[in-house]
């Protein structure tokens, strides 16, 4: 017999950076959509293109509901972004390697320099979080003096996804390597995580067992979506807790 | 001596019957057949330029003016969106991939089996082969995103040694279809050689250098007719496991994804069975409309090639409709509820008609006419019945292509596909096709003359007693 915590899992299945979603008190708000879009130098499309599904959001808020028109009865708000899976189904696939695996990170990166826009990975993707630059979408002034320097502005005919805000992760990596010393939990958050007002969205060290998300990812209503299909998800939803 | 009479005229009148069916049993002169495909080489019709300046106009403005413009733009002017990543380019990649079989099929499989009936039209089905290659070249790049990068997809040796991802399905797929196109154009090339020898003695100006050329000095002597034979026999068998393996590997795009509808294992014979239904439609069509509009093609292409093709046709179509039937019930029985989902979009949602009449144009019609002998002797019914094939089939790449992508695991992003200028690119690269078979037509014999010289000295007519019987001297 083998005790559970002699099994040796390996670095994809811990994962590294994770999160957790309580859609029991997302409002709704759209804040981390707006939050991420500043941070992450997302285009807007405009109306007609997001009309025709071509918005770009690295997470967006899905709204459902039950029963039918007038007797509608809105559901829990279930905020949508990459799961950073461990077994990335969008991964293999690329044929110019455009999409890979970060070692150190544990995340799932998109290289868009090396994209060429076979949109693959986009099909194969089954949580939809990845977005194509279907244009080169205007910025008008101010709105191109509020680009983040430390993210790569993407042109037309690029796919594009959620970094978990690695941006962020390496700058509070440095700087506690200056410091020398650990990155603490908490210590920095991703845009969506911070902007949220209601606090659903937690952000840290899936490895840590310690950590605020780990500990919350414990509690035993936490599910992972489409896990079944064994793309090792790194973001637990809980609903109905 | 009444008696004898009798037989003498019976014998002339089974030898005429037989002269009148078979192109096998009915020999010319070798330098009048010479000259026939010469003639029907050189006589071009107003008509001929008319269309010449038709397609030519289209192919401008739907491939190049419009490529030109979504590869400044950006495929925001194309109907793809989140879900429908990949739409009507993926769709006439597959359709041209499909097309391009039939060619190889019928020369490498019907040569290889020593098939009589292939001898007057295995050179327009090659030829089908290798400008059906290149409209799926042009449908798989112009749905890249960056396209000036594709060269990224190829091994080549660079600085950072980067390399293409071998372990994605459109990688292979890229190698299977690059090995197809070059093993297919020499396919075609091979047995060219003696007709482009003919073709040159028989020319001036600057077209006798043009098979001067390209017939590599073939004089005919029997050192290189032997090698000749030697290679062709190679690559006859050699590109038949090449043809299956590139149509397997394309539906592996598909079937190595994780899609409802997609993630099915018997993608791979099932495409090379939709493949062989749809070029077999299109090499019937391409036949009809030779013998209809070039001279002296009715002396080559006749009822009795209609007639056999229109067996394959209905045999492919029956194995057709077994892996489609194949294909949908273990899906079905599978229980998945997103792929359960699926299958009833395909023939209960907005779509819906466009699956009804596949199964009408690929199934009913090609059965309710191809059985009778008579009818499928007819040229313009065959036509008719290619034409429904490839509607058929083009409308099963479809709806596996985008509107199977319209469903997915994440009800929140499920969105119907409508083309944008994907539209003009595909009539483009329908009409560049036949604006590559109309030059070829005017470049090289059609008809592979030395074949059919070939076929008819093996065949004769014999009388043993009171009967005329089809003799065949051992060929090759």
């Amino acid at each position: 017999m083998i005790r559970p915590d002699e099994v040796k899992m390996s670095a994809e299945e811990t994962g590294k950076w994770g999160m957790v979603i309580d859609q029991d008190i997302c409002t709704g708000c759209q804040a981390c959509v707006a939050a991420c879009a500043m941070e992450n130098n997302i285009s807007f499309v405009g109306e007609v293109d997001a009309g025709y599904g071509r918005s770009m959001h690295w997470i967006r808020i899905e709204r459902f509901w039950e029963g039918e028109y007038p007797e509608v009865k809105m559901t829990s708000n279930q905020p949508m972004l990459c799961q950073q899976c461990g077994h990335a189904n969008c991964e293999p696939v690329c044929p110019a390697f455009a999409t890979v695996h970060s070692q150190a990170e544990q995340l799932n990166l998109q290289i868009y320099n090396r994209c060429v826009g076979t949109r693959y990975c986009a099909n194969n993707c089954p949580y939809q979080v990845r977005s194509f630059n279907w244009r080169d979408y205007a910025r008008p002034e101010p709105l191109s003096n509020q680009l983040n320097p430390d993210v790569t502005v993407r042109r037309r005919g690029v796919m594009e996804k959620c970094t978990f805000c690695i941006q962020r992760i390496h700058k509070a990596q440095d700087k506690a390597k200056s410091e020398g010393r650990e990155v603490m939990d908490g210590e920095f958050t991703t845009a969506c995580a911070q902007a949220c007002p209601a606090n659903a969205i937690v952000f840290g060290r899936v490895d840590d067992p310690e950590s605020l998300v780990s500990q919350l990812a414990r509690r035993s209503h936490g599910v992972k979506h489409l896990e079944e299909l064994g793309t090792l998800p790194n973001v637990t939803y809980f609903k109905g807790g | 001596m009444a008696d004898n009479n009798k037989h003498a005229e019976h014998h002339a009148r089974t030898e005429e019957h037989f002269r009148e069916k078979h192109l096998m049993l009915d020999p010319l002169p070798r330098g009048q057949m010479n000259e026939m495909v010469m003639d029907s080489m050189h006589t071009t019709s107003w008509k001929f330029w008319v269309v010449f300046a038709l397609l030519s106009a289209i192919v401008a403005y739907g491939l190049f003016y419009s490529w030109g413009r979504m590869i400044l733009e950006g495929l925001g002017i194309a109907g793809v969106n989140r879900p429908s990543y990949w739409g009507i380019f993926l769709v006439n990649t597959v359709f041209w991939i499909g097309i391009s079989h039939a060619g190889t099929f019928i020369s490498a499989i019907l040569r290889v089996f020593k098939a009589e009936f292939r001898r007057p039209f295995t050179r327009a089905a090659e030829l089908m082969t290798t400008f059906g290659l290149v409209q799926a070249g042009f449908s798989v790049f112009m749905h890249m995103g960056r396209v000036w990068l594709s060269y990224w997809l190829f091994p080549y040796p660079n600085q950072r040694l980067l390399w293409p991802n071998l372990h994605s399905p459109l990688t292979w797929d890229l190698l299977a279809i690059t090995t197809y196109l070059l093993s297919s154009t020499m396919y075609l090339f091979l047995p060219l050689i003696p007709d482009l020898a003919m073709a040159r003695d028989r020319s001036t100006g600057w077209r006798k250098t043009f098979y001067k050329i390209l017939a590599l000095g073939f004089r005919g002597t029997e050192g290189e007719w032997t090698h000749l034979r030697n290679a062709m026999n190679i690559f006859a068998f050699a590109i038949i496991p090449v043809m299956f393996s590139v149509h397997t590997i394309v539906s592996w795009d598909f079937a190595a994804a994780t899609r409802p509808g997609w993630n099915s294992t018997i993608f791979g014979p099932y495409f090379v069975v939709g493949a062989l239904h749809s070029g077999m439609g299109a090499v019937v069509m391409v036949l009809a409309i030779v013998r209809g509009t070039m001279k002296n093609m009715k002396y080559f292409i006749r009822p009795e090639h209609f007639e056999a093709i229109g067996k394959l046709m209905l045999i492919i179509s029956m194995a057709w409709a077994y892996f489609f039937f194949n294909d949908y019930m273990v899906q079905w029985y599978g229980g998945d509820k997103w792929t359960h989902q699926l299958l009833h979009f395909h023939e209960a949602g907005p779509m819906g008609w466009m699956w009804f009449a596949m199964l009408i144009f690929n199934i009913a019609i090609p059965w309710a006419v191809l059985w009778n002998a008579k009818w499928r002797s007819k040229p313009w019914v065959a036509f008719t019945v290619g034409l429904f094939i490839n509607v058929g089939m083009w409308f099963e790449r479809y709806i596996i292509v985008p509107i199977s992508l319209s469903i997915n695991r994440m009800p929140f992003t499920w969105r119907l596909y409508h083309p944008g200028v994907e539209i003009p690119l595909g009539i483009g690269t329908l009409a560049f096709f036949i604006l590559l078979y109309m030059i070829a037509s005017r470049l090289v014999p059609l008809v592979p003359v030395w074949e059919v010289q070939e076929g008819q000295m093996a065949h004769e007519l014999k009388k043993f007693g009171r009967e005329t019987v089809v003799t065949v001297s051992e060929l090759e």
